[in-house]
């Protein structure tokens, strides 16, 4: 039987499942109106600036190319100053969303240039304005494949909290690295890896589903 | 009502530049079913989306009612497109949508009130035979059932102005005539100003009363669809608008290239009921030969067209001439290319 309290566990599994949420929501606040920005300021988009464009893009290439575990150290001075500290779930959330956020405005820039630019035509030949393509039409008409997008952002928010354990970050990440790697409990290294696997799974199935149930295209295929 | 003063649009690329219109000149008058044909890459798609300044010309003018529109600001440009749709070959629907919604979109958008909108929607609805369609999905629908909701999308801010962009180039010959149908009527029942972009000279011939043809971003020749069908001048007209034979264009069938030459005659109304070529070989003694025939239905009026070769020598060929002349049935030269 590995040597671990039940309750270290549970706490392990709410951490992760804190700290995920949380980053994705956060990420997702800043990086769909980055993605939207990146859209429609984009060549074809609809407010078309290139400047803002590249901008924006290296930016986002800047933060995209930093590997997470190095991305979590270098941001400890802001991290300390919007929490107050370095160590713990909380404050593991400002580097994942530092990390994610970029993630998540790629993402959802695909999500929009899935949308037929017919159906913006349209929308524009009607007389909408930049706004009302955009909250009536491009974010309606891409939700299927954002919520898809969610999914995959939310599993990968899921494994960057794993290696924030490292930073004392918390979690069943710090649990496995604690236990597992400084102590070779290979036994608890086994429990968080199926729980995490779990937790995966969950998210992804649920991701999906709903992505099914709120498409409107039942028969037709993605195209 | 709808005018363009000497309208030119470069698209610029990285290597090269584009010239989709190369000075248009037109004249669509209220009430009228203009159509604007072409073949593929003639300009004719940009051409309407200049109308609406979907596209904004290079240079020249877009004018409104007498106003140009791209000195408006951006707020009237929007409301100015309220009264001029469009309408698209691929539909364009909101997928997430149910019809119902879709046709509520532009009164939405207009700051129309949910009430008036839902009533109004409904109305649209039963317009265009789909009532019983309103709680289903763009994907559950047929094409024809489609353009029908794009249709009556594209009437829900009461527009004084239809664009249609080869409204019905995805939809099989039945469904076209329908949808043809449910355009003329709304012509004629609404008094909505109609401009159809095609490729199909069916298309113009069946609702259209003016027609404008276009070759390489200028307008080849326009005028009144009777007049330009009877005698097509331009090179692109009489290509879309002559009779085809099987092996594709009846002014080229090569390898057999005939001796006499060759006539087309455009019968109308009466003349269409007397047996013209019959009389004619007997009157004139001249072995004519038939090289093409068809009839059509052209702005509700049926005409037909024949192309004749004549016999190789001067004196009949003079003799059929002078005898059709006679009998009042149009006719017009045209050239064999080998």
């Amino acid at each position: 039987m590995p040597d671990i309290p039940v309750n270290t566990l549970i706490t392990g599994v709410f951490e992760t499942l804190y700290m995920t949420l949380l980053s994705t929501i956060f990420s997702y606040l800043l990086g769909i109106p980055a993605g939207i920005i990146l859209y429609v300021t984009g060549e074809n988009g609809i407010w078309p600036s290139r400047p803002v464009n590249q901008a924006l893009g290296a930016v986002i290439n800047l933060l995209r190319s930093a590997p997470f575990i190095i991305l979590l150290v270098a941001v400890l001075p802001l991290t300390r100053a919007i929490t107050g500290t370095t160590i713990g779930p909380t404050a593991t959330i400002v580097p994942l969303v530092i990390a994610a956020a970029p993630f998540v405005a790629r993402m959802a820039e695909s999500s929009f240039k899935e949308v037929d630019s017919g159906v913006i035509e349209a929308a524009q030949s009607m007389g909408s304005t930049v706004w009302q393509v955009i909250y009536k039409v491009l974010l309606p008409e891409a939700r299927p494949s954002l919520i898809v997008g969610g999914a995959i952002a939310v599993t990968t928010i899921l494994g960057y909290t794993a290696m924030a354990g490292f930073v004392g970050g918390g979690g069943l990440g710090a649990i496995a690295i604690n236990y597992g790697y400084y102590r070779y409990d290979n036994g608890v290294m086994l429990i968080t890896v199926v729980l995490l696997v779990i937790i995966v799974q969950l998210f992804q199935a649920l991701g999906m589903r709903l992505a099914r149930r709120l498409d409107k295209r039942h028969m037709s295929s993605f195209t | 009502m709808i005018q363009l003063k000497n309208v030119t649009k470069t698209f610029s690329g990285n290597k090269m530049a584009v010239e989709a219109l190369r000075g248009v000149n037109l004249f669509i008058g209220e009430g009228d079913i203009f159509g604007i044909i072409g073949l593929s890459g003639a300009g004719k798609s940009t051409l309407i989306r200049c109308i609406n300044l979907l596209e904004r010309p290079t240079s020249g003018q877009v004018l409104f009612d007498g106003v140009d529109l791209a000195s408006l600001d951006q707020k009237s440009l929007l409301n100015k497109r309220r009264s001029m749709s469009m309408i698209f070959q691929g539909f364009h629907l909101l997928e997430q949508r149910s019809v119902l919604k879709n046709i509520c979109y532009p009164m939405e958008i207009a700051g129309t009130v949910k009430k008036a909108r839902l009533g109004k929607a409904e109305e649209l609805l039963k317009l265009v035979g789909l009532s019983d369609k309103r709680d289903s999905y763009p994907s559950e629908l047929s094409g024809g059932q489609k353009q029908r909701v794009a249709i009556a999308r594209a009437l829900a801010t009461d527009p004084r102005v239809l664009l249609c962009d080869e409204a019905t180039s995805a939809l099989d010959p039945n469904t076209t005539a329908q949808i043809l149908d449910l355009i003329r009527e709304i012509n004629r029942t609404l008094n909505v100003t109609v401009v159809v972009v095609t490729h199909e000279m069916t298309v113009v011939e069946k609702i259209c009363n003016k027609v404008a043809v276009m070759e390489n971003g200028q307008i080849a020749e326009q005028g009144p669809v009777e007049n330009v069908f009877l005698s097509p001048h331009s090179r692109i007209g009489k290509e879309l608008i002559l009779p085809k034979t099987s092996a594709g264009n009846a002014l080229s069938v090569p390898g057999h290239m005939p001796e006499g030459a060759c006539i087309r005659l455009v019968f109308q109304g009466q003349s269409a009921f007397e047996p013209v070529i019959a009389n004619l070989a007997l009157e004139c003694g001249a072995a004519v030969n038939i090289l093409s025939a068809n009839t059509k239905n052209i702005d509700g009026k049926t005409a037909g067209q024949m192309i004749l070769q004549l016999p190789p020598d001067a004196k009949s060929e003079l003799h059929v001439k002078t005898y059709l002349k006679e009998k009042n049935i149009f006719f017009q030269e045209v050239e064999l290319y080998a």
